[in-house]
């Protein structure tokens, strides 16, 4: 019996929070304290990694690729600053309010996920994020068009803290949510939902002879993921009181990709050390050479990559070196 | 005596390619049944027509008096309907036991609980922990999947189809690459399977499934050439023609 207990033990091992998990998330805060000047990027920061964190839910963890998950950040984005811009400036409002709307974006285009290659649903979630940039761009007088959206009014979070210029309010606003959104997506990645994803990511043919509903699963990660990116969406046009078709625009996609990439993909602190490190990178080399720093951004994720290929590939041949040994023939 | 699976007049026609040519199929409940035939007869095919991994082009396929022709693959599950594979199809990135765990788990319909830790259950685990250490796997169950050995992947293979506690179980060749010292592992365990559980075997090893079924199916290009008790069976002229000299240049 004892040997039960510790294989059940075991298999909770991995959910277990650890001290470091504390450390970094107590880092976090403290920064602020250490680097006041910088409050409105770290924010910019946290909402990258929120943005990341969302798409890692449905990349790394659900195994489904796209290059359009702007559509949601951006419709989170209009969703809440249309409502500050018409009176309903209360920011934990406009938070749920975008999470919804881009909830159902998500949910109903979920469904043209559910079959194909990679190279299809990279088209596909290309294809509805274009879509959508055309959308607010001819509903100009809603969306403000290319002018963007003109005369949003954020209240006090809780009715408490008021934005200051600084961003410290932006920053601990930001921060809190990606840690709340951080937890749910902790919990939900170790449950036994989460466990089925991977099941479904890894096979997908084996996941059905063991009950598994494919479909259901990824329709259900795809609209979770929808309404955290809406959130990220929407934090960024209130702590900046700013929406412009930029939040729809291709590079957003693009750059979350790189993000989570330079992080780590199925790993949920990937996002936001990639969006740590991307955002960094970004103003300092922006500093330097405000003309060519993608450039050296393309660099260095040419770099890991290459530098991540090649440990796949000695980690192969020392497998494959070891299998033909033993086996002899080969 | 009742049926447990029946198919009738199924067809499936991969563009000119008939695999499967109106197999009309019975399976009594609590039956050992063989399904043998050359390769490329179509017994795979046949699998995943029952399974719901391929849709007929023609034809009803009926689990326990239910038609299930249209019901999506996880459904059939749902009601006792399980396979394995003759390729291995494993979660090769989790341990034996996260993915036996997840299979009890689903079976329970708790697949989608998203609050729980995987494994917090501890119900689900020892039942995962169980069949584990009855297929032998127990030594390895914390282990990735991939780095297992074949012999074991090919017994996970087995059992997380028993995770899903099968009314009828569909065998697709379990000991294919297994090398002869650890047949018998395999062997024991299709012996030991419950009684009222319905079994179909796809199986080269002429002494396995004769050991093993007490009725046979014979599988040529698609069409059901023959069936009867093991004897009938083995005596069959047409059979020794068709099969017993094929498999023999093996
Ligand atoms: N998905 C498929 N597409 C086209 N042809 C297939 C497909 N699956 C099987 N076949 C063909 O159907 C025939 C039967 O294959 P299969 O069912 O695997 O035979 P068996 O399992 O008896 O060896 C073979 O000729 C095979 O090439
Ligand atoms: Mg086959």
């Amino acid at each position: 019996m004892s040997m039960t207990a510790s294989t059940h033990d075991m298999m909770l091992e991995q959910a277990r929070w650890r001290w470091s998990e504390s450390l970094f998330w107590i880092l976090s805060v403290l920064v602020l304290f250490v680097f006041p000047s910088k409050a409105l990027l770290f924010s910019q920061i946290a909402i990258m990694g929120l943005f990341a964190l969302s798409l890692d839910l449905i990349l790394g963890y659900g195994g489904i690729v796209s290059l359009g998950h702007a559509a949601f950040f951006g419709v989170g984005a209009y969703a809440a600053g249309l409502m500050a811009k018409h009176g309903l400036g209360d920011p934990l409002l406009g938070l749920a309010v975008a999470a919804c709307v881009a909830a159902c974006i998500g949910w109903l285009t979920s469904f043209l996920l559910l079959r194909g290659s990679d190279l299809t649903r990279l088209m596909v979630t290309l294809g509805i994020a274009l879509m959508l940039f055309e959308l607010a761009n001819r509903m100009a007088s809603i969306t403000g068009g290319a002018d963007g959206l003109q005369g949003m009014m954020v209240g006090p979070v809780l009715g408490l803290f008021s934005f200051d210029l600084f961003g410290k309010t932006a920053y601990l606003y930001s921060l809190a949510v990606l840690f709340v959104l951080f937890l749910l997506s902790r919990k939900i990645v170790h449950s036994t939902f989460g466990l089925s994803l991977r099941a479904v990511k890894g096979n997908i043919l084996r996941a059905g002879a063991i009950g598994i509903s494919a479909s259901s699963r990824l329709v259900a990660i795809y609209t979770l993921s929808a309404a955290i990116a809406g959130i990220a969406g929407a934090l960024s046009a209130q702590t900046t009181q700013l929406v412009s078709l930029d939040v729809l625009d291709f590079h957003r996609s693009a750059d979350v990709m790189l993000v989570l990439v330079i992080g780590g993909v199925g790993w949920l602190y990937g996002g936001i050390i990639g969006a740590i490190m991307f955002t960094l990178m970004q103003d300092w080399l922006a500093g330097i050479t405000p003309q060519y720093w993608e450039f050296w951004i393309g660099l260095v994720l040419v770099c890991l990559v290459l530098v991540g290929h090649d440990r796949i590939k000695t980690g192969f041949q020392s497998i494959t070196a070891r299998v033909s040994g033993k086996g002899g023939a080969a | 005596m009742s049926i447990a699976l029946a198919t009738h007049e199924l067809v499936k026609n991969f563009g000119g390619l008939r695999a499967t040519d109106h197999v009309s199929l019975t399976i009594h409940t609590g039956a050992r049944h063989a399904l043998i035939g050359p390769n490329g007869a179509g017994k795979t095919t046949l699998i995943n027509l029952l399974t719901g991994v391929l849709t007929p082009s023609q034809g009803t396929i009926m689990l326990e008096g239910t038609n299930i022709t249209r019901l999506s693959q996880h459904a059939r599950v749902q009601r006792g309907l399980v396979r394995t594979f003759q390729i291995n199809q494993l979660f090769a990135d989790m341990s034996p036991l996260q993915s036996l765990c997840l299979a009890v788990s689903e079976r329970h319909q708790q697949g989608r609980d998203w609050w729980h830790v995987a494994g917090s259950n501890k119900s689900f685990v020892d039942e995962a922990e169980d069949i584990l250490t009855r297929f032998g796997l127990s030594d390895v169950m914390m282990q990735q999947t991939r780095f297992l050995p074949y012999g074991k992947q090919r017994l996970l293979e087995i059992a997380l189809a028993i995770a899903c506690k099968p009314r009828v179980l569909l065998l697709d060749e379990p000991a294919a690459g297994v090398p002869e010292e650890e047949r018998h592992e395999i062997i024991d365990i299709l012996a030991d399977l419950p009684k009222d559980v319905t079994v179909v075997l796809i199986e080269h090893d002429m002494d396995l499934v004769f050991s093993f079924a007490d009725r046979i199916s014979v599988l040529v290009n698609g069409a059901l050439l023959t069936e009867g008790g093991v004897d009938e069976i083995a005596r069959d002229p047409q059979v020794r023609a068709v099969y017993l000299g094929e498999s023999g240049h093996e």
